[in-house]
């Protein structure tokens, strides 16, 4: 473990650095996307259903597949690993946004609407708060996956913790693929404990 | 005129016409309830003011100016408006709560403080209670700050729809003493929508009552009592407020047959079935020589007992419900109606049988009232009477306590 350290610190740091950038940069795109995207889609009743199941479907795609199919539009690197992380970041995502916009209590709604609240404030004041809570264990799941699918994406020269494991597998090295996962696993904790904190202070103090 | 609608209808997408042809005009400082049975358009009808619906025809007006051709926001920021189901946002303070049609005003940090300070004195609840979240307070609690959450930017109007359905008596009691005090010392406008006809009598300048979306009677809640539009405004109302609200009545002397059929305790069985036999009862009350009450006794009470020289004192029953020959009617309504007492024997000051009163002299009543002709001015002891007084004796064996 020390002479592990000794060896790989530097590169140890640089790749998680890459893992966490990949990772960050999806889940953002991931979060800009849906969380609109999911509100948008509790207005439109109709449509609803057909796009979550395309989130859906599109979770379904084998990762190395998806990452695979990104080569021929993106060539590679992070961007195609970026893209195809960010769509699989979209459901969980797209999901809780939506069934959470969905619990508000129509009573809420209706009180801040005959407040003379326009719908932009509705949503501000009222409606996205008292979802929040929601919303941010949608994304704190995203985050856990995308950490984890991440590991893929040196495959297609992405980098990140995925280079040990890979170089490992080939190398039948144990310590080069134990040296990438612990760190991917502590890091899809560390981010997931830290989303948590964020989900608590989200939450309103009523609610928790 | 602060409010007025005219030929207001609603049809909704779907076919159904759930307000049809309402007319009213509301002055300033009036309380306006809306009751119907469930379905009859009230909701329908108070939503159009505040344009979270819109009508398919006719007009509203607020201070002579059209409302449809205000801007809904403004309009809605102008119009208190309180629901049953509350509506406090749960995620804000009850200061939040109070202050958020005053920030949406953008009035000062300072200026909404101090409203929200005054609501809540207004509300009759602690001030430190502003730091709280909606769901650490009382179900009536939360329905006061709903209540002067609606005032909190001086509106004039205010809507509640149902606001009190979820609240315990004693509660929405003390709910209704605070919309009043609203009402009557602030000169706030309240149109109240309510199922509950005594909260809609208790509170309102007038009434206006609903079915299948029409107005079927608006009026005070005094002329709507004395002259009940039809037979769904009578059902309404029930019987037993139309009887109170007859102020020609005054007492039960008034009302009550003279002459019961009475025994006195020493005598016997025998003398007690010749009596109900000749008068044609099966209850009979018991007096003793000196004309006081003692109780009565049931026909069901005698037909156990075999030895026919048993006296009357063995079978009386002394737990017997009675009346002052002066007291007011609405006592012994409330016993016959709500109780399901046939009759009531009426006694003077010094306990002396002086007469009965029977459910169905009390039904009459209300007929009397229904026709508009004042039951007092005719003599309690006539014919008619005499005939219903043989009636109900005979019915009123069978369920006497
Ligand atoms: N959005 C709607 N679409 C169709 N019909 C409706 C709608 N809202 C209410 N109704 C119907 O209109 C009638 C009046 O409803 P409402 O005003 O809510 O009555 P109330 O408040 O007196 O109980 C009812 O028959 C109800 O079923
Ligand atoms: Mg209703």
């Amino acid at each position: 473990m020390i002479h592990f350290l000794q060896v790989y610190g530097m590169q140890l740091i640089d790749k998680t650095g890459q893992h966490l950038y990949i990772s960050a940069a999806a889940l953002i795109l991931g979060i800009i996307v849906a969380v609109p995207l999911g509100i948008l889609l509790t207005r439109m009743k109709h449509g609803a259903n057909a796009v979550i199941t395309l989130a859906g479907v599109l979770q379904t795609i084998p990762a190395m597949a998806l990452l695979a199919m990104m080569i021929p539009i993106f060539g590679i690197g992070s961007t195609p690993a970026i893209v195809a992380l960010f769509i699989y970041s979209l459901l969980p995502i797209l999901r809780n946004t939506y069934l959470g916009m969905e619990g508000v209590s129509p009573a809420v709604r209706d009180a801040a609407k005959g407040m003379g609240m326009t719908w932009w404030q509705s949503m501000i004041r009222a409606e996205i708060p008292l979802a929040a809570p929601v919303i941010m264990s949608g994304i704190r799941l995203s985050a856990t996956y995308v950490i984890a699918w991440a590991t893929l994406a040196s495959y297609i020269g992405a980098g990140g913790l995925g280079d040990f494991i890979f170089n490992g597998l080939n190398l039948y090295r144990s310590d080069l693929i134990l040296g990438g996962s612990i760190p991917v696993i502590l890091l899809a904790l560390l981010v997931d404990y830290l989303l948590g904190k964020l989900e608590n202070t989200v939450t309103p103090r009523q609610l928790r | 005129m602060l409010l007025s609608m005219e030929h207001l209808r609603k049809e909704y997408p779907n076919g159904k016409i759930a307000v049809d042809d309402f007319n009213l005009e509301v002055d300033r400082g009036e309380f306006i309830s809306f009751i119907g049975t469930s379905g009859s358009g009230k909701t329908t009808t108070m939503r159009m003011i505040n344009r979270m619906l819109h009508q398919t025809s006719g007009t509203i007006k607020i201070d002579g100016k059209d409302i449809s051709k205000m801007d809904p926001v403004k309009l809605r920021r102008s119009i208190g408006y309180v629901i049953q189901n509350i509506g406090l946002m749960p995620h804000m303070t009850i200061q939040e709560n109070i202050e958020i049609v005053p920030k949406l005003l953008g009035w000062s940090k300072e200026k909404r403080a101090e409203q929200a300070k005054k609501m809540i004195d207004l509300a009759q609840l602690p001030a430190e209670m502003l730091n709280r979240y909606p769901g650490e307070l009382s179900g009536g609690q939360q329905q006061r700050i709903g209540v002067v959450r609606a005032l909190a930017a001086d509106q004039e109007i205010i809507l509640m729809d149902e606001p009190f359905g979820a609240l315990d008596p004693i509660t929405r009691e003390s709910l209704q003493d605070l919309v009043k005090h609203l009402q009557e010392d602030l000169g706030k406008t309240f149109i109240f929508v309510t199922h509950d006809m005594d909260e809609a009598l208790h509170l309102s300048t007038r009434v206006v009552i609903m079915s299948h979306g029409k107005q079927v009677q608006v009026d005070t809640p005094e002329n709507i009592l004395r002259h009940p539009a039809d037979e769904f405004v009578t059902n309404l109302i029930g019987e037993e407020r139309l009887i109170r609200a007859q102020p020609n009545i005054l007492s039960v002397s008034q009302i009550m047959l003279k002459n019961p059929a009475a025994i006195t305790p020493e005598k016997t069985l025998d003398d007690a079935i010749d009596l109900m036999h000749e008068r044609r009862v099966d209850t009979l009350l018991v007096t003793d020589t000196d004309g006081v009450l003692q109780g009565y006794v049931d026909l069901d009470d005698i037909n156990r007992i075999t030895d026919a020289t048993t006296p009357v004192s063995r079978f009386t029953n002394k737990e017997v419900f009675y009346v002052q020959a002066n007291a007011l009617i609405g006592d012994t309504v409330d016993r016959i109606l709500k109780q399901g007492v046939k009759n009531v024997p009426v006694v003077d000051a010094k306990k002396h049988l002086v007469g009965i009163v029977t459910r169905t002299a009390l039904v009459d009543i209300v007929y009397d009232a229904l026709r508009g002709a004042p039951a007092s001015d005719e003599q309690p002891a006539s014919p008619i009477n005499a005939d219903i007084h043989a009636a109900a004796t005979h019915e009123g064996g069978e369920s006497s306590q």
